[in-house]
């Protein structure tokens, strides 16, 4: 592939323009859709297509966000809107590959509700008011594009952020537009992403590195994966523009090794941007240079901690250290480093095209722009959705993912992952911003979203939250190493009818010293799912002491 | 500097104070379990929170640095309650055996606790059934009682820069062990016992031998003899009230024949023995020009293990003069049985040092038994000693002094700095002076080898030629000196220095890990200064000026350097890769 240039990208079409007469036939082919079978569905496809002498070519694209639908095939034929088709069969797709060839309608069944009808997408026409009510910004090429086709980004105005950027911004004018957006950082606790990376580029060092911390690990959240899986460049071309301005030469994305085809694919973006011109030397002709390496995380939840994680880059034992120094001033190998989340990145082509301005036109107050959730438990529609900041905790569980799937009323919504906490069903009418849930002893945390139904046991569920905690605890600090294991201790007599009413208290009281004592956030925030359990549901811990009669 | 408050007392600090530095400097106490001075803060225990007005968190005081007008609270009722809390987890996860543990009554956690006035835990005992490594039969390692503070890590890895010791597993399960899960000795441990002297439990002591030299005292058969090293007579009073650095070398020969001991020996005669034997090697090898130079000291059994191991190239550069301590034990059971008529095969040499390490170095090679026997039977600790001498009851305050038996017992000055860091250096220089003009240097102190300095280099005059020096201690700061060594080498250029000295512990044996706990920079500075007054008090301050040493070339060894000589006090080195059993 021949190096780009920015007039190039400046020249480049939209998709939109370009006219097919052919089907276009997409399978959903991350992470979730594989585990559904999405694999020999397209093998199906493609022997059913070859078969009919038929040389259509059949794409891979990422999670549209429809997780418990899949696998999920969509067909648009010329001139038509596209089709989604879900739980998809073998059997069923050899049925619609064989239909497509013969020119027949497309079948009645296995029809879902695609992506138009689901989400607006950032910078694309809205057709009607009260439409749609995800907003995806982050998620905008996922399950859209071919993620391992640069050219299908490229389509999509896949680098033109970075061509503005690096032919008519300076850094100072990029972390100002980021500054009007009030984007905040993803990973959970929302620091200003334009503060972080204007401290990072006024720290002085030998030189400034960048990293994406592609180490998700709540129980149950896997937003970072799909984006990565889903829209590889798209991150990285946030990160090329993040090491533009704070003056980086070279960045490094952390991913864990549990995610072997979000490591495949970001590897395959990397070639493809080096052959592009995107990466190495002299980025699209310009005078910036700038490489980025993989490191794999060997899956400790620990690693995402921003210290830790530098720990583990560094080929050590990844556990957190303390800040001061702050890794953007001492980061990697003592020098200046600025981490964001995935989705922070993500979110930077838009900002830069579409201005920070309308970046925080969306969302409710200091929470700006969109947040990507993965709801799983028992709702209806398990899966990825990325809505507007300020939506209420209803309009997601109820609206978007179809309310309780057993019909068992909703009991609770469990929101931050292991150091995040609950919240009752009363409060389902919480926007959605990092200050509302925080409020409610919650948390926004990454993006996880556990929703529970009433025939849920809460003790089992703070068990296993501390549980996930304890067994991920770095041990390095006395609070959260043996705090967490002895309130695991307490809870677990408590679950098996042998607690007392002195355990509670002591629970409380070992929670609020490792809240207080603990080095770093998973020490701090592990009792949290505990303590918000107890605040809201204190009688169903009480309903198993001996003394309650038991 | 940056004002802030503490508790509303105004403090003044230079940036980069953290607050416990700040506390410390108006008297103010925080708590803490694994800040030691020596070492960054690794920010573990959490006991030493504190408040900072404006922040809902608490901060840790060991790693926090003072910010301007940051108003710092370090004691209230929720400040004490997590802090209490927090001692308790740490207890419920270690086991009550204070009454036998080797740090009783000298251990910070006991502190701690009898600080905060713990009547009960309330939590379950949840003390993990791992095995005890004595592999090393230097130093004992229980990770029962490890309270995961980090020190030993850091002190091997950065201070020492040996990386035996690491953590292993995680959470709950964290414990510390020889990286790689296998035994200490098959480890790269050198056995320095820094770990054991940062530790602030008894998770790692040095491995205990006083029952076999008790044995051995009441063994009608054994003729038991002791030495005691220059480092200890400075540092045993700690354990008895003393003011730190306080010369007890009189009260100490005297405790040791109370305890039975029919002979008392003093290394310092051997580090004078070791002075003639290494400067006539110096002095050979600086006046002809093939030799090898620089000439590298080898008293240090940590450093001479830590060089097979990690530095092998270095072996052509090794003195090859045996330790004091190996020279003490090698004439005592030739050169004194012999004068005493004296069996010995009945001969028993117990050696005090400061030093785990030793305890290895008397078995390190075939040539540690050149009397016949092994030359020293046993090495115990200053630590040791001092148990020892409590058992017997002994009121060792009060204790009048004594002399040594003189034929092994007589020092100079020069035998006496051996103890300090430089000490080797400087007492070698003033022999080798001697040695090549005939007369005394006219000022006989080297303050440039002197004090705290991780590298010290200089230069010295003898007879119009100009001898460089380096002096090391503190095996991380080794590398330095050996690249500087080895860039000259392979230029082919003149080597940067003739004479380098090594000492494994930070401060030299006055600092070693067998001596009494506690350790900080200023004890050392301390028990050196307690050594270099021994030296400036003393009736003679040059090695070859000992009157007992002559009488020892007259009437047993010949030379230095001499058949016996060999023979007897020197020794070679080989490589010994780690990793590859």
């Amino acid at each position: 592939m021949a190096r780009l240039t920015v007039a190039d990208l400046e020249a480049r079409a939209p998709a939109e323009a370009q006219v097919s007469d052919q089907p276009k036939i997409k399978v959903g082919m991350s992470t979730c859709g594989m585990a559904a079978g999405a694999e020999p569905v397209f093998v199906a496809l493609e022997a059913e297509l070859r078969r009919r002498s038929v040389e259509w070519r059949v794409a891979r694209t990422g999670c549209a966000g429809m997780c418990s639908m899949e696998p999920l095939v969509e067909v648009t034929l010329p001139g038509q809107p596209a089709v989604m088709f879900g739980d998809v069969t073998p059997e069923f797709a050899r049925h619609l590959a064989a239909a497509c060839a013969a020119g027949k309608p497309l079948p009645v069944e296995k029809r879902v509700p695609g992506i138009a009808d689901l989400a607006r997408i950032a910078g694309e026409p809205v057709a009607t008011e009260g439409g749609p009510r995800q907003y995806r910004i982050v998620m905008r090429n996922c399950g859209v594009i071919d993620p391992e086709e640069i050219d299908e980004y490229l389509d999509r105005g896949g680098y033109k952020a970075l061509a503005r950027v690096l032919s008519t911004m300076t850094p100072e004018q990029v972390i100002e537009e980021l500054k009007v957006s009030g984007l905040r950082g993803r990973g959970g606790a929302g620091f200003p992403a334009w503060l972080k990376w204007s401290l990072t580029r006024e720290s002085a060092g030998e030189e400034h590195l960048i990293v994406c911390n592609g180490d998700e690990g709540d129980p149950g959240a896997y937003m970072d994966r799909s984006v990565l899986e889903g829209d590889p460049h798209a991150v990285l071309e946030g990160m090329i523009i993040g090491g533009y301005v704070i003056g980086a030469k070279s960045g490094f994305f952390y991913i864990r090794a549990e995610y072997p085809l979000a490591i495949q694919r970001i590897e395959k973006a990397l070639r493809q941007a080096r052959a592009s011109g995107l990466l190495g030397n002299n980025i699209l002709g310009t005078d910036f240079s700038f490489n980025v390496e993989i490191r794999l995380g060997a899956g400790a939840f620990v690693c995402g901690e921003e210290t830790a994680l530098i720990a583990s880059v560094e080929g050590k034992r990844g556990t957190p250290s303390p800040r001061p120094p702050y890794p953007s001033v001492k980061g990697l190998w003592g020098q200046p480093t600025m981490i964001n989340n995935v989705e922070s990145l993500a979110n930077l082509t838009q900002i830069v095209l579409r201005g920070g301005e309308w970046f925080s036109g969306i969302g409710m107050g200091k929470s700006t722009g969109t947040k990507v959730f993965a709801v799983t438990g028992k709702v209806k529609h398990a899966g990825l959705v990325e809505i507007p900041m300020g939506m209420t905790l209803r309009e997601v569980v109820e609206g978007i993912c179809g309310g309780s799937a057993s019909g068992s009323p909703i009991k609770a919504v469990q929101t931050g992952g292991p150091s995040g906490g609950l919240i009752p069903a009363r409060e389902l009418d919480t926007p959605i911003t990092y200050e509302h849930l925080q409020k409610l002893g919650s948390y926004m945390g990454s993006g996880g979203m556990i929703v529970m139904d009433e025939t849920d046991d809460l003790v089992e569920l703070s068990r296993f939250y501390l549980g996930f905690c304890v067994d991920e605890s770095c041990g390095k600090c006395a609070p959260c190493r043996i705090g967490g294991t002895q309130m695991l201790r307490l809870l677990d007599r408590i679950a098996a009818g042998k607690g007392n009413e002195g355990d509670i208290a002591t629970i409380r009281r070992l929670a609020h010293a490792m809240q207080k004592a603990s080095l770093c956030g998973l020490g701090q925030g592990a009792p949290n799912p505990v303590l918000s359990a107890l605040r809201y549901f204190e009688p169903e811990f009480r309903g198993r002491l001996t003394s309650s009669g038991n | 500097m940056i004002q802030a408050t503490i508790n509303s007392l105004p403090v003044e600090v230079a940036p980069g104070a953290t607050i416990l530095d700040a506390a410390r400097q108006v008297s103010v106490h925080i708590p803490t379990l694994c800040k030691h001075p020596d070492l960054e803060a690794t920010a573990a225990c959490g006991i030493c929170i504190v408040r900072v007005a404006g922040s809902t968190k608490m901060l840790r005081a060991c790693c926090t640095p003072v910010e301007a007008d940051m108003e710092i609270t370090t004691e209230d009722p929720e400040i004490i309650q997590v802090r209490r809390t927090v001692v308790e987890m740490i207890l419920s996860r270690h086991p009550n055996e204070c009454l036998t543990c080797g740090r009783n009554q000298n251990c910070e956690l006991q502190t701690i606790a009898a600080d905060f006035g713990l009547r009960e835990i309330c939590l379950d005992s949840i003390v993990p059934d791992l095995p005890i490594d004595n592999s090393t039969r230097a130093i004992t390692l229980d990770p029962r009682k490890c309270i995961s503070c980090g020190r030993c890590i850091q002190v091997c890895q950065q201070i020492q820069d040996v990386w035996a010791l690491s953590f292993l597993q995680r959470g709950i399960d964290t414990r510390i062990a020889a990286a790689g899960d296998i035994s200490l000795a098959d480890s790269p441990c050198v056995r320095c016992g820094q770990c054991s002297a940062h530790c602030p439990t008894g998770a790692i002591v040095e491995y205990d031998e006083t029952q076999e030299v008790w044995d051995k005292l009441l063994d009608p058969d054994a003729f038991c003899v002791a030495q005691l090293a220059p480092a200890v007579r400075v540092a045993i009073g700690e354990a008895f009230g003393f003011p730190v650095g306080t010369n007890l070398t009189g009260k100490t020969y005297a405790a040791l024949r109370r305890m039975g001991f029919k002979a008392v020996f003093d290394t310092n005669f051997g580090a004078d023995l070791t002075v003639m034997e290494e400067a006539h090697e110096f002095v050979g090898r600086f006046t002809n020009a093939k030799s090898v130079l620089p000439l590298i000291t080898t008293c240090c059994p940590s450093w001479v293990d830590f060089m097979e191991k990690f530095h092998d190239d270095m072996i052509p550069h090794f003195s090859s003069c045996k330790s004091p301590q190996a020279m003490v034990g090698a004439l005592a059971k030739t050169y004194y049985a012999e004068k005493m008529g004296l069996d010995p095969a009945k001969v028993y040499v117990v050696s005090v040092m400061p030093c785990t390490a030793k305890k290895f170095e008397i078995i390190r090679s075939k040539e540690m038994h050149s009397s016949g026997f092994w030359d020293v039977d046993v090495s115990l600790t200053t630590r040791e000693l001092a148990r020892m001498i409590k058992q017997s009851g002994i009121n060792f305050r009060v204790l009048a002094e004594e002399q040594p038996d003189h034929l092994l017992g007589a020092y100079t000055g020069a035998g006496t700095i051996f103890g300090a860091t430089g000490g080797v250096m400087e007492a070698a220089l003033r022999t080798s002076y001697y040695l090549m003009t005939g007369e005394n240097p006219a000022r006989l102190e080297f303050l440039k080898t002197r004090g705290l300095d991780g590298v010290k280099e200089g230069k010295f005059d003898i007879a119009g030629k100009e001898i460089r020096f380096a002096v090391a201690h503190g095996l991380g700061n080794v590398e330095t000196v050996l690249t500087k060594v080895r860039e000259a080498r392979d230029a082919g250029t003149e080597p940067p220095y003739h004479f380098i000295e090594v000492m494994a512990c930070p401060g030299g044996c006055v600092g070693g890990g067998g001596q009494p706990y506690g350790v900080t920079d200023n004890l050392r500075a301390k028990r050196a200064a307690g050594l270099y007054q021994d030296d400036q008090a003393g009736l003679w301050r040059c090695a070859h000026e000992n009157p007992y040493i002559q009488k020892l070339y007259e009437d047993f060894l010949g030379e230095p350097l001499g058949e016996k000589s060999e023979q007897l006090l020197h020794t070679s080195y080989h490589p010994r890769p780690t990793y590859r059993r």
